[in-house]
């Protein structure tokens, strides 16, 4: 793992005085909430419904168990006892003071933890694959990547004051887990014919009211320009993004207005300027960096057999665990989607268990997933058992892994300003529905998102059932959408028809996986067969044969 | 009826506007007919409150209940977390409608 | 203003864009957020001030025709005029500004405390402050 030196330090601390004097200005009168709202953005600091939320940075979703003990330190100091893991791999605290946020940040950053940059229209936290140095399928591993774009956007002074928020994802595998498609910048590792490592470049990705899949604007970037080419797309976006309708703002709008390969253009004839201004770091520091994440001590000579007579650990293996590059060993993820559970939530207790696990068993790394859940990286199989034994005393044992319950929700109207319905009902009705765990394994691969709001933090576009939570005159209403994904075959859902009350989409999601269940082939996963079947199948089954004739309702706008 | 709430500036608390200062209680709001922006504008300026904003709201057998849920919400506190709220007894997904028509509740309040 | 000069304040208005690209003889000039700064590049050896408007502070493309002017070579007045945030100054020094026309005039201390704040930076930008990776590798 990165760790800082004095001058990350400094400039973290740095940013905990800055803060704090913002913060003071505040509360004196000195700054008006207007003036005050986008410099607590850019510090993680939202208004939510019921309190101030903190969103704290967790690079590329990496953090060690001092960090993470710190997380529930703070959450049970300053918040309600609880945390919740978020889809770009932070953790946000839902009832925070803002007369507390100088004494938490300056607590964060004891343990080389900040909140810049989780929120605001500025380039935020750099997200990655949750099993980056771990996974067998590996060009290369992209977290010092992440971590020379995590340095390089952090107070960056051109690109403070962005049309929109930014997000860049960065990968280093030929799967996708971190959703490079739908981000404002996705970047994938790959090797030219040569063999030198660089990058592809998609733009213009991402969900929102206006899903959009990304374009390819470059095949092959070499590493060595990364930052340089990254600044030119980013000035391009600066200078000619729209700023007229906040809704039309986003990168994805202006790639699609000029046309990719336009904008593509514009991006190489800046970038023939800007890589003359020496903005590159030497190779000397990616060296620095990738020390850093040096593969850990695997053990050799390991025992890669398990014993399976416990029903419930072989189902948990089997589910939750995925292949290692290094013999006998595991990478381990924690459920965090309990039966009737709130999604991505985790108690301080929760908290200080996964650290003491990592610690233990995992060379003290975790990792947190955009599907809200938390990963173990680097786990030896024959300390599973051990570790299933402890998660299950801690009700983290839920072998859902990619399962219809291991489902993404927004925070939704119980506590989003934003929010037009609720989202966590939903998600805790669905998984009460589909609790038997035997049938959920026989449903198989099913991503299911929920947003409580067109801002789709819920990704319910890339869900292969995404629900959409919307208020029809007062009420909530729930539309349901099929088709999407988030990995390397990457979908925009779409909406099947007219929506339904909070127990109605339940019951319908049930209709749509019957269905499912009575076509799919062998092998076939819930996307696989809607792709070959089509909507019709499943819009009979749900809405019944009139349902069929029914014309379609449009997302609100 | 017309009822005032923001949220204090330091704690982030939901508040609701009394007649004379800001409660805690949704219970306590009062109607403040059209005066409602200027004492948002005074009482901002005064730092006492922060992001105040006017909603419509039904006088019930309880007290004044807001039109819409999110501002229901606002004073209950999550549907998800009842030990949380400030207001267990406030049925959030009753309309006033329903509360005028002394209707019961949908069937999946939660357990607040 | 907050200037950060020592030679003497163009006191002249500056004329806008299109007037000062038909004009021979103007020394200063008025970006507006939507003018291309790369206009002003075959006139940058003789103006004395380009000053760029900020009509709303959350408008950012002013920090992007400023650090476009230094890259570019230009050494004279650079002026952020408009809805501009004490917070922001110091960004706005990172991209080349050197003097500021808010419309509310600034807190002198608050200004002093947060251009003092960050002893580093991570990247090279137009203020000639050497990024933290060069510092490391020095």
């Amino acid at each position: 793992m990165y760790k800082y030196d004095t001058y990350d330090q400094t400039l973290v601390d740095a940013r905990v005085a800055d803060f704090g004097d913002q913060v003071a200005r505040r509360l004196s009168g000195e700054m008006t909430e207007d003036q005050f709202k986008p410099l607590r953005l850019m510090n993680g600091l939202y208004l939510q419904l019921h309190a101030y939320m903190l969103r704290v940075a967790i690079p590329y979703g990496t953090l060690d168990s001092r960090q993470m003990r710190m997380l529930g330190s703070i959450a049970r100091d300053y918040d309600r006892g609880y945390g919740h893991f978020t889809t770009r791999q932070n953790l946000q605290f839902n009832w925070i003071k803002l007369e507390d946020t100088p004494e938490i940040l300056a607590k964060l950053a004891t343990v080389e933890m900040h909140a810049i940059q989780t929120s605001g229209n500025c380039i935020r936290n750099i997200s990655s694959d949750q099993y980056a140095g771990a996974a067998a399928d590996e060009v290369g591993d992209p977290r010092p990547w992440a971590e020379l774009l995590r340095q390089w956007s952090s107070f960056h002074p051109e690109f403070s004051y962005l049309p929109r928020k930014f997000k860049i994802a960065v990968i280093g595998a030929e799967q996708d887990r971190a959703a490079i498609q739908l981000h404002d910048i996705g970047l994938q590792m790959r090797r030219d014919d040569a063999g030198e490592l660089g990058f592809r470049v998609l733009v213009g990705g991402g969900m929102g009211r206006t899903p959009m899949i990304g374009s390819v604007i470059r095949d092959f970037i070499p590493a060595a320009d990364l930052l340089s080419y990254v600044e030119a797309c980013l000035r391009v976006y600066n200078r000619y993004g729209r700023r007229d309708n906040i809704y039309k703002a986003r990168i994805k709008i202006l790639v699609h207005e000029l046309g990719a390969p336009e904008y593509a253009r514009q991006v190489e004839e800046e970038w023939t300027h800007v890589k003359t201004l020496g903005l590159d770091p030497p190779q000397a520091e990616y060296d620095r960096i990738a020390a850093f994440f040096a593969p850990p001590a695997f053990a050799e000579g390991l025992p890669t057999e398990i014993d399976r007579s416990d029903a419930g650990f072989a189902h948990w293996v089997d589910q939750n665990t995925a292949a290692h590059k290094a013999a006998g060993y595991a990478i381990v993820t924690v459920s965090l989607k309990p039966t009737g559970g709130i999604p991505g939530d985790a108690t301080a207790d929760q908290i200080d268990l996964i650290a003491d696990l990592a610690e233990r068993y995992s060379f003290d790394e975790m990792r947190i997933t955009h599907s809200q859940n938390v990963v173990l990286p680097h786990v030896q199989r024959q300390d599973l058992r051990a570790i299933w034994d402890a998660l299950v005393a801690a009700g983290l044992a839920t072998a859902n892994l990619d399962l219809v319950t291991d489902i993404i929700a927004c925070p939704g109207l119980d506590y989003c300003s934003l929010a037009n319905a609720r989202s966590i009902p939903v998600a805790q009705k669905i998984t009460e529905r589909f609790a038997d765990p035997d049938r959920q394994r026989d449903i198989g691969e099913l991503k299911l998102k929920i947003s409580g709001c067109i801002n789709a933090c819920g990704h319910h576009h890339a869900g292969h059932i995404g629900i959409l939570g919307v208020d029809r005159k007062g009420e909530e209403n729930y539309q349901l959408s099929f088709g999407g994904s988030a990995a390397e075959d990457t979908s925009i859902a779409k909406i099947i028809g007219p929506g339904f009350s909070e127990d109605g989409v339940v019951d319908a999601v049930e209709k749509a996986v019957e269905t499912y269940r009575g076509l799919r082939e062998p092998g076939e996963r819930f996307l696989d067969t809607y792709r070959r079947v089509g909507l019709q199948p499943f819009k009979a089954a749900i809405y019944g044969d009139a349902g069929s004739t029914t014309p379609v309702r449009e997302p609100v706008a | 009826m017309k009822i005032l709430t923001g949220q204090d500036l330091a704690s982030g608390d939901v508040t609701w506007w009394t007649g004379s200062g800001w409660s805690l209680h949704l219970f306590d709001a009062v109607d403040v007919g059209d005066a409602g922006p200027a004492i948002a504008a005074a009482e901002e300026k005064a730092l006492r409150v922060n992001v105040p904003y006017v909603i419509d709201a039904t006088q019930t057998a309880d007290g004044p209940m807001p039109a819409h849920i999110k501002d229901r919400i606002r004073a209950a506190g999550p549907t998800v977390h009842p030990a949380f709220g400030i207001h267990p007894e406030i049925p959030i997904l009753k309309t006033p409608a329903q509360h005028e028509n002394n209707a019961d509740a949908p069937s999946e309040v939660k357990a607040n | 203003m907050i200037r950060f000069r020592d030679d003497v304040a163009h006191d002249a208005p500056p004329a806008p864009l299109a007037e000062f690209v038909g004009e021979s003889n103007a020394t200063a000039v008025r970006l507006e957020p939507t003018d291309d700064a790369r206009a002003l590049l075959p006139h940058l050896d003789r103006l004395a001030l380009i000053e760029v408007a900020f009509p709303k502070f959350r408008d950012g493309r002013g920090y992007s025709a400023g650090r476009i002017l230094r890259e570019a070579g230009y050494l004279g007045e650079l002026r952020a005029q408009g809805d501009l945030l004490v917070d922001q100054i110091p960004l706005m020094r990172r991209c080349g500004f050197d003097s500021f026309v808010p419309d509310v005039p600034v807190d002198e201390a608050a200004l002093a405390r947060t251009l003092d704040r960050y002893p580093n930076v991570y990247q090279k930008a137009a203020d000639g402050r050497s990024p933290v990776w060069a510092l490391r590798h020095g």
